[in-house]
């Protein structure tokens, strides 16, 4: 299969071009934008759901976003094992689609949350974090969002942990997790899941502005790292 | 023609992160026996049908799949009906 990402691009989204360059200019990977009110996912092999604030963010974030015409193509492109990528935003859509289980509520210190966390890796054998050098215990990514409190009931999140659907938790440099290193209020300090079958994965955290070298931290380029890693091979 | 009211409201189990500040300026004005704020959505539309029963059908679908997120909150709505005059009311 050859790589190439589709970046959908939905009105308010705002991360859409920082993923293409991130794409494109660093990492040198074909990619197209996929326009929302499309529904041809014009043969990519990864879809990228970006950060932003599709439709205002009105009624609750994502859930308008979720019924445009180019998600349908990527629910069916997801239910058949495609690889789809959610951020900030992306993520939020893709728990109001129901490709990932729980929702997202208001950061509980209500404040927009805009600075860089670290991220225990809590699974390595996932298509999205293969390619995470095992000595690296975390990595350091920028966060940037109001609601990215993640919320599950207790059913789901043993699930969670017990299906090792939990990608990524926030911490503290050393990899310790704990209230003080959430800057949300998630659950289990979570950052960042995929799904039962794992090919759908969604992150809070922005690792397409961690990818140029010129920003300071490149810790983002081993999650598409990763996932060009298992398509082409 | 029904005029829809609906309720949205979290689930009680779910934390209501605005609720909780909302509740602490009501300390900070000196109102202290409030207690459990919890912040929901009320939304009103028309549903142009003359038919009750299709008018329910349709307001359900509209908060099951986009008003309401079923796994966070619960939605309740009232119609009432009324007949278009012919002429808006400005």
């Amino acid at each position: 299969m050859s790589l190439k990402f589709g970046v959908v691009v939905f009105p308010g989204s705002n991360c859409d071009h920082d993923a293409y360059y991130s794409l494109r200019k660093v990492l040198n990977y074909d990619v197209e934008f996929l326009w929302h009110k499309d529904t041809d996912l014009k043969q990519s092999s990864v879809i990228l759901l970006p950060g932003g604030f599709s439709y205002g963010d009105y009624l609750r974030t994502g859930a308008i976003a979720r019924f445009s015409p180019i998600m349908n193509s990527v629910i069916s492109f997801a239910n058949k094992g495609g690889i789809v990528i959610g951020i900030c935003n992306g993520f939020q859509i893709l728990l109001e689609a129901g490709l990932l289980p729980g929702v997202m509520i208001r950061n509980n210190s209500l404040k927009f949350a805009c600075k860089d966390v670290y991220l225990s890796v809590e699974n390595r054998e996932t298509i999205f974090s293969s390619e995470i050098s095992s000595d690296k215990k975390v990595v350091k990514i920028p966060i940037a969002h109001g609601e990215g409190n993640y919320f599950a009931d207790s059913d789901l999140l043993k699930e969670l942990e017990a299906n090792k659907q939990i990608l990524f938790r926030y911490s503290d440099e050393d990899g310790n997790i704990n209230d003080e290193s959430n800057p949300n209020g998630s659950q289990l300090n979570i950052a960042g899941i995929v799904n039962k079958n794992g090919n759908v994965m969604g992150m809070m955290p922005h690792p397409e502005r961690a990818c140029d070298p010129t920003l300071g931290r490149i810790d983002g380029q081993q999650i598409f790292k990763s996932i060009a890693n298992y398509i082409l091979n | 023609m029904f005029k829809a009211t609906v309720l949205i409201k979290r689930r009680p189990s779910i934390l209501d992160p605005q609720g909780v500040a909302v509740e602490k300026g009501a300390k900070h004005l000196g109102i202290s026996n409030i207690k459990n704020t919890r912040i929901g959505k009320l939304i009103e539309f028309d549903v142009d049908v003359t038919d009750r029963i299709a008018a329910e059908k349709e307001v359900n679908l509209y908060c099951s799949k986009l008003l309401s997120n079923p796994i966070m909150e619960d939605f309740e709505f009232t119609l009432s009906e009324w007949i278009p005059s012919g002429e808006e009311v400005k």
